[in-house]
């Protein structure tokens, strides 16, 4: 019964405020209202059984890309009023999509209950005894171990990329060169010269 | 009792949202990504409720991958936007024909 109640909480939440991230006026509201929604995506997969992918849900989504998307949103000085021009304009071609794309879930969800299909055996059937992050860890270890090394290669990727996009030489400013203070000597440093009366000296 | 078909349909309406996202906010590029993250999130819910109802980890696993990939795409999307931002001081993307030539 608390289970049933939790689940209907979590999912009212989260879509209730999917939808406000995408009516919000104001992408700073948008960005809050996302949080919400992975805070109560997470409390529904911690439902159904995936702790691990509940927290990384937290760590990663709320902790990581939602401050990016409110560092970004903050830092760029847009006019948002400008930017909600079309908004009604766009509206009856997104509805006709939403719906057209709503129906063909549904369908598919009808399909799928009617009778589901038999697929294959489990490939990693989950076992009792065994906590949530042992059982994915050594999942993820043995049998994911090139799968696993790809996607820290798809984030090491990433992270370059954003670097080298906006990372930006400024022109004209004198930073601190540590080799070339260390190499300088007291000998190089000084210099005695003995230039001619009225000639002057170049330094 | 809830059943798989319970968080299929939370998916499929976060799914229908995010993309409805995308098309009512075409100008504002940040809220389109958002809505993309939206649909991750709901393939993400898609794929822990058959693992869980399967009793399969795989799903887990891929939705680990996803997580991964959401990421890294938000990652290079807003660093995509902040250099457009430089560029033009605007974020319209109606307007974004710069690489016409």
């Amino acid at each position: 019964m608390i289970q049933l109640f939790a689940f209907y909480l979590f999912a009212t939440i989260v879509i209730a405020s999917a939808a406000m991230v995408i009516f919000a006026r104001n992408p700073v509201h948008s960005v809050m209202w996302l949080i919400l929604a992975f805070f109560n995506a997470a409390g529904l997969m911690l439902l159904a059984g995936a702790e691990f992918i509940a927290m990384l849900l937290v760590i990663v989504y709320v902790g990581a890309v939602a401050v990016l998307f409110l560092f970004v949103v903050m830092m760029l000085n847009i006019d948002f009023a400008e930017l909600r021009a079309g908004f009604v304009r766009y509206l009856p071609l997104g509805a006709l999509v939403a719906i057209i794309l709503v129906a063909e879930l549904i369908f598919a969800l009808g399909a799928w209950s009617a009778g589901g299909v038999d697929l294959a055996g489990r490939v990693a059937p989950a076992v009792t005894d065994k906590s949530n992050i042992q059982q994915i860890g050594e999942l993820l270890y043995t049998r994911y171990i090139f799968l696993f090394e790809a996607a820290g290669i798809i984030l090491l990727v990433a992270m370059i990329g954003a670097i080298v996009l906006t990372h930006r030489q400024r022109g004209g400013v004198r930073t601190q060169n540590i080799s070339l203070q260390n190499q300088r000597r007291p000998q190089d440093a000084t210099r005695l010269v003995d230039p001619g009366v009225g000639q002057g000296m170049e330094l | 009792m809830i059943s798989v078909g319970h968080y299929l349909a939370v998916s499929a309406v976060l799914f229908t949202l995010g993309v409805l996202g995308i098309f009512i906010n075409r100008k504002n590029i940040i809220v389109i990504l958002m809505a993309i993250e939206l649909i991750l999130l709901a393939v993400n819910i898609n794929l822990v409720a058959f693992s869980a109802a399967l009793g399969d980890l795989v799903g887990q696993v891929f939705a680990m991958f996803v997580l991964t990939v959401a990421a890294g795409e938000a990652a290079i999307g807003l660093a995509i936007l902040v250099i457009y931002f430089r560029g033009r001081g605007t974020i319209a993307v109606d307007d974004a024909n710069r690489m016409k030539g």
